[in-house]
């Protein structure tokens, strides 16, 4: 999937700062997201993981700096805005899928509503979704049916349908019982491989090594270092990472 | 007991007034109670002020001085007349008054409603692109309204008992008033008097009953 621009990155945050209160969560961020490119963000709790994918799509403001999506500076406000979010899926630690809809609903609701696709053409892709996800057998339920590992796969379904440029994922699999967490990074690696371009935040070190391009260590609002995977696992460059991995792996 | 018989045809008149009052204030207040919750979620803070400042008013005035408002400052002062017929064009000032008044609880129940829905899903909603109407239209309301159907049930009761105040706004005889009218000259009739008390239960208790049963169908399961 090379296109016009293909060179320069989707995603660049230049001296992004961004505070809570007196709590300065980023701090002087910059990051770039290649087209195709799979990053794993990984660092301790607290660290401005979540708020970093959240600024992407402007779910969160930014103090100062500048973030850039496909060349353009983020829109404020309004429909550009509503345009880039659907041009950029989520994935939450939550799901969050709309329980009222049932599955197949939850799918083809942005389709539909967000892009005007015709009802039975949202349907039928979105049967598709859910077929390459594994879950067409249930797409007349309501999501409070379906376990956990079903409806993260349903929750990323529904941002494919989209057909975004880029998927942010919030720590996919931390609310997943154990034997589920494989079945979703499945799908999530199959998605890598295809050339999705995918922010990861995740402790998985296995998808980490398996799909990711780059893995970058967050601590106290501050990317603290980049490295290619296998790197950064071996040879940790900073104490905090090495610290921070000497507290994974033990558990 | 032959006093009701003998008056019934008038009470049974008045008490038809009660219920179309009560049918086009059920359908008025829950529209305006959604455009006024609206407000009071909205992003832009002119809106959020506006629904606050109308509902804390409105829902603390006594209905009586809402409808005498209606009445005297709408129609009388301001000269708003919904027809030359005295007793349609109060039929529409009482409705006006019910429906403005009701429709503060209705947004009160509904933004009690809106507070049990989780905040993943109005954030699952922008990250979508659906725009702020969108998500409150297709996402947030339909959950918060099955979240309070028994409450709501609760103010249509309400509702519907508030209607024999429909006289506050004059030229409307509605069943209350004609009980009044027919103790003057009857004195004081016990079965009349039950017989519109259970006219109005004949109303209210499916009311209660039906959105008790809608409210376990209609629950959202998380
Ligand atoms: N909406 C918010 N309001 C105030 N503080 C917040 C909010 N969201 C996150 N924080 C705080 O910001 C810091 C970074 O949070 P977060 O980005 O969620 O970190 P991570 O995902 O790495 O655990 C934490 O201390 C958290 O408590
Ligand atoms: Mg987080």
């Amino acid at each position: 999937m090379t296109e016009a621009g293909g060179s320069s990155p989707l995603v660049k945050l230049e001296a992004v700062n961004k505070h809570f209160g007196t709590l300065h969560v980023l701090r002087d961020i910059e990051l770039s997201v290649a087209r195709g490119e799979v990053v794993v963000v990984i660092g301790p709790s607290g660290g401005g993981k979540s708020t970093l994918c959240r600024v992407i799509n402007r779910l969160e403001t930014i103090d100062s700096g500048g973030i850039t999506f496909d060349g353009q500076a983020l829109p404020a406000e309004g429909k550009a805005l509503a345009k880039l979010r659907s041009e950029v899926g989520m994935v939450f630690q939550s799901f969050n899928l709309f329980s009222h809809k049932t599955i197949l609903e939850n799918v083809t609701l942005g389709p539909i509503k967000v892009r005007g696709i015709a009802r039975q053409q949202a349907e039928q892709r979105g049967l598709e979704l859910l077929e390459r996800v594994g879950i067409a057998s249930q797409a007349a339920k309501y999501p409070a049916q379906l376990s956990g590992g079903q409806q993260q796969r349903v929750a990323i379904a529904r941002a494919l349908a989209m057909d975004p440029k880029m998927i942010l994922f919030d720590e996919p699999t931390s609310a997943l019982d154990p034997e589920m967490v494989q079945e979703v990074l499945d799908v999530m690696v199959g998605l890598a491989s295809d050339g999705m371009t995918m922010l990861v935040v995740t402790h998985e070190m296995g998808f980490a090594r398996r799909a990711a391009d780059r893995v970058v260590f967050m601590a106290d609002g501050q990317i603290v270092e980049e490295s290619a995977p296998e790197e950064f696992f071996t040879q940790p460059k900073s104490d905090r990472a090495r610290d921070f991995l000497s507290k994974i792996l033990t558990h | 007991m032959d006093d009701l018989i003998e008056y019934a045809p008038d009470l049974a008149a008045g008490f038809l007034v009660n219920v179309k009052i009560a049918l086009v204030c059920a359908v008025i207040s829950l529209v305006l109670g959604t455009v006024l919750v609206s407000f009071r979620v909205s992003p832009t803070p002119v809106l959020r002020a506006a629904g606050t400042v109308y509902v804390n008013v409105v829902r603390n005035t006594p209905l009586t001085l809402v409808l005498a408002f209606s009445a005297l400052g709408l129609s009388d002062t301001i000269g708003l007349t919904f027809s030359d017929e005295p007793s349609t064009n109060g039929f529409w000032l009482v409705v006006l008054g019910l429906s403005a008044y009701t429709a503060t609880f209705v947004g009160e129940a509904l933004r009690s409603g809106i507070n049990t829905v989780p905040l993943g899903q109005a954030e699952a909603a922008r990250a979508i692109g659906l725009t702020f109407l969108q998500s409150l239209r297709l996402i947030i309301l339909p959950q918060a309204f099955r979240a309070v159907v028994a409450p709501l049930g609760s103010v249509m009761i309400a509702m519907i008992k508030n209607t024999t105040v429909a006289l506050a706004a004059g030229y409307l005889a509605d069943s209350a008033f004609v009980m009044k009218d027919t103790f003057d000259d009857t004195g004081v009739s016990i079965p009349i008097f039950i017989g519109l008390v259970l006219a109005f239960m004949a109303v209210t208790l499916p009311v209660g009953f039906f959105t008790g049963w809608l409210s376990r169908r209609l629950a959202v399961v998380r």
